[in-house]
């Protein structure tokens, strides 16, 4: 569904992408972990062309993205800090994405019940808190019942309760058989939830196993202590 | 794209900046007009504001609009619009918005004291400066990400335009005076909206006679209609110029 193609991106003299390739496909749950300033968001950006890469390219469903914007319909992408206009309410945001979007298929609003924004759509964005920032960001990426669901450190400020619910919805959505790109770095939480594992180090793809490979090759069975050991023995 | 201009538009009238600019210049061109004898005065006056106020404002305003819309672009270019169409959609809004805010605020007075082929001159002139200065404005805010960096370049920008570009015209005169460059002038004064601007509305208001040797040649190329066509034509490009370049550069910006 997605491939990436020998991409490169720097920021000045920094590579934050080196040479990455990779393949996603329907149904995969794929965790993007590594280190800070591994490049994980600059590769997510890259797909939604947020960041427009240096050389190489990237496809979805077989076109270009460069010229082909309207695959972003299929994409459902919650930030990391996710930032909004200020003087806007809830209500008026979450209602000019509907208008942007202008989909014949019916919303999904089940997480907008499910955190109870409902009542806070009067309350203008600059009020919020980081947390119910990140609620909102979540409900927009899922409102529109996308095939590819793109969540750059989701649960990051959310509460544990929140955090619950949205990855019940992963797990739901991921059932469904579309295909989620989560990054992370509270490893435990996507223990239930991945298939594959992509890490990544210093802007380069270290490798992309099913989970079932790591399980075997390390022998441990917790996401987390497998790339300990991947870090601590550098068999990568 | 006409769901973003109305999203862009509404942001805009909703600071009441613009309101304020808009009460501003009606109040100004009221007074202005009341106080001069004769209307053609008033107009004279009317210039001076025309050509040094209105770009200041659309300048800065466009400037600093765009990069307080740093989120709510960026918010945009990741749903399934072209990244053009949120570019233009954003210009259509600012430059609309200041172009009727000026035509509410100077045009009323201007049709009721001065309905003349002047009067019309100056309306017409005004509102292209007010979007050839937002589309400065959309290049000089594209080109860095630093929001103090950018504004500054805009009030540069505007300095340069109303002010520092007739001192190294003045220059030029003095060191070639021997030479015959009169007709050199008229392309020097092509590369500035404000100064292609006043030239174009002196001549209407014949004041030529005062500008000597040059005046006449002035008078002589943007008298003829192919000379306001060119002017006009110019002007317009100053327009779409700024705008196809901050468009490419936006094209490629990372967010």
């Amino acid at each position: 569904m997605i491939i990436a193609n020998n991409v490169t991106k720097k920021f000045g003299r920094l590579k934050a992408l080196d040479n990455v390739s990779m393949t996603c496909n329907k149904g995969e749950c794929i965790a993007l972990v590594g280190p800070n300033g591994s490049g994980k968001t600059t590769l997510i950006k890259s797909i939604l062309g947020m960041v427009v890469p240096d050389s190489g390219f990237i496809t979805f469903n077989g076109n270009n993205i460069l010229h082909h914007w309207q695959y972003r319909s299929n994409i459902g992408y919650m930030p990391q800090i996710g930032r909004y206009p200020d003087n806007m309410t809830i209500g008026h945001v979450l209602d000019m994405m509907k208008d942007i979007r202008q989909q014949s298929k019916a919303t999904d609003e089940d997480l907008i019940d499910a955190f109870q924004i409902r009542p806070l759509y009067k309350k203008r964005m600059r009020t919020l808190s980081g947390g119910t920032r990140q609620k909102v960001s979540a409900c927009i990426a899922f409102l529109f019942n996308p095939d590819v669901l793109v969540l750059d450190e989701p649960t990051a400020g959310l509460d544990p309760i929140a955090s619950e619910k949205l990855k019940e919805k992963i797990i739901l959505e991921k059932k469904k058989g579309k295909l989620v790109l989560i990054t992370s770095h509270v490893l435990s939480e996507l223990d239930d939830l991945v298939t594959q594992v992509i890490y990544m180090q210093d802007g380069l793809l270290r490798f992309h196993k099913p989970i079932e490979e790591i399980h075997t090759d390390t022998g441990e069975k917790k996401l987390a202590k497998a790339i300990a050991h991947y870090m601590q023995h550098q068999a990568l | 794209m006409k769901k973003i201009i109305k999203y862009v538009i509404t942001d805009i009238l909703r600071n009441r900046i613009m309101l304020a600019y808009t009460v501003f210049l009606l109040a100004l061109s009221f007074s202005i007009f009341s106080l001069e004898d004769s209307p053609s005065k008033g107009l004279l006056s009317m210039l001076n504001i025309v050509l040094i106020f209105v770009p200041l404002m659309s300048i800065i305003f466009s400037t600093i609009y765009i990069y307080n819309s740093v989120e709510f672009v960026e918010l945009l270019v990741s749903q399934p619009l072209r990244r053009k169409t949120i570019w233009l959609s954003l210009f259509t809004g600012l430059a609309g918005s200041l172009s009727i805010a000026y035509l509410v605020g100077v045009g009323i007075a201007v049709l009721l004291y001065e309905p003349s082929v002047t009067g019309l001159m100056i309306l017409s002139i005004g509102i292209f400066l007010s979007i050839i200065f937002s589309a400065i404005a959309m290049l000089a805010a594209v080109i860095t990400r630093d929001k103090a960096k950018g504004i500054g370049i805009a009030i540069l920008l505007w300095l340069y335009f109303s002010l520092l570009f007739d001192g190294l015209v003045l220059f030029l005169l003095f060191q070639f005076s021997d030479y015959p460059i009169e007709k050199s002038m008229i392309l020097l004064s092509m590369l500035n909206p404000i100064d292609l601007s006043r030239i174009l509305i002196l001549l209407k208001m014949d004041m030529s006679a005062m500008m000597g040797y040059t005046g006449a040649v002035f008078k002589d190329f943007f008298g003829t209609s192919t000379g306001i066509i060119v002017s006009f034509s110019v002007l317009f490009l100053w327009i779409v110029l700024p705008v196809w370049f901050s468009v490419r550069r936006f094209n490629r910006k990372d967010l």
